[in-house]
């Protein structure tokens, strides 16, 4: 399993990867849409994890381009968003059932990451 | 003079929510960064107990995160704490040159999501104007909006403060597709602010700029 982690916020994408890694999960970051698209292009991931806002490509319009290009790969909002009516409706029209509002709870982020690759942990 | 005001309310409570919204979301972004860095040492602390050794060096960088996320959120604590002192007086003296940075500052944000850089040029001595605050801050953030639209290749927009004979200016430059947008603005509610303020725009196409005259003192007696 290799996971993207995107997110403007480098502090928390370097964390939370690094985070990852320690639970065994191969976790790489960048920290916007554009080299994001560039690392995609250089190597295979199953998953990634978006945050909604960032500048340039936000996460929405990121994951779409990622799906057209990489059918296979799942994904996962990321938001700071207040309020989580409003972005749950973002994730639905985007058609992706998984998202986290931060801080996120690494056990939640794991949890949600087997769910997104439909396995049993 | 009702509905103008009318207007005034409701452009000055929707900038307000966008503000604090704003400041929130960067408020809770310093706190997801010390979360994750304070469950970090706690993994480093578990592996420790489970006799992995740690490399004192992996240490340091959450513990040194954690106290830049603390000073950030202190920082954004500190605005949103000026900000919302901003209502308390209908008149105030102030110093546009500080007004102005504040603005950017607090808008930083918005620009960012669009890429967009703000300069802000600071006068060489302080320009003090009689005002109110808020209606200032919400007019300057409407400005600012629009120009975010209007910004050219470079997405540099300029904040120039300065004086003319008879007021003090705000110009806001590099609006180099002020030509091309296409838009209504100044509209109704940008008109009704700067009726408010005795404030006029200018739009200069050619230039690229879009400029405010304010006066250095508004009427106490007509606007409070």
């Amino acid at each position: 399993m290799k996971i993207l982690l995107v997110d403007d916020e480098t502090e928390l994408v370097s964390t939370l990867a690094e985070r990852l890694e320690i639970r065994g999960i191969e976790a790489e970051w960048v920290s916007n849409g554009e080299d994001a698209l560039k690392k995609t292009e250089t190597q295979s991931y199953d998953l990634a994890v978006l945050d909604v806002k960032m500048p340039k490509i936000g996460g929405f319009k990121l994951k779409k381009i990622l799906h057209e290009k990489y059918p296979d790969m799942k994904f996962i909002f990321l938001t700071g968003h207040g309020s989580e009516d409003d972005f749950k409706a973002g994730t639905v029209e985007a058609g992706v059932a998984y998202y986290l509002v931060k801080p996120v709870k690494i056990e939640a982020l794991i949890e949600k990451i087997h769910a997104a690759l439909g396995e049993h942990e | 003079m009702t509905q103008q005001l009318d207007i005034i309310g409701e452009t000055g409570i929707q900038f307000f929510g966008k503000i604090s919204a704003s400041i929130s979301h960067e408020f809770k972004n310093a706190l997801a960064i010390i979360n994750e860095n304070a469950g970090l040492l706690d993994d480093f602390t578990l592996m420790a107990e489970k006799g992995i050794p740690i490399d004192p060096e992996r240490l340091r960088f959450p513990a040194e995160n954690i106290a830049k996320q603390i000073q950030r959120a202190n920082e954004i604590v500190k605005r949103m704490n000026q900000f919302s002192h901003s209502t308390d007086k209908s008149l105030k003296m102030l110093e546009l040159g500080e007004m102005t940075k504040f603005m950017a500052t607090i808008s930083e944000r918005f620009a960012a999501i669009r890429s967009i850089t703000l300069d802000t040029k600071l006068p060489e001595t302080p320009i003090m104007i009689l005002t109110h605050p808020f209606l200032l801050e919400t007019l300057i953030f409407l400005c600012l909006d629009f120009a975010m639209d209007a910004v050219g290749e470079k997405k540099t927009i300029g904040i120039i403060t300065g004086k003319t004979e008879n007021s003090v200016c705000l110009r806001f430059t590099g609006l180099k597709r002020l030509g091309e947008v296409q838009t209504d603005f100044p509209t109704g509610r940008e008109m009704s602010l700067l009726a408010y303020l005795n404030a006029e725009l200018a739009t200069e196409t050619d230039a690229g700029e879009i400029i405010l005259y304010l006066p250095e003192k508004i009427s106490e007696s007509e606007n409070t």
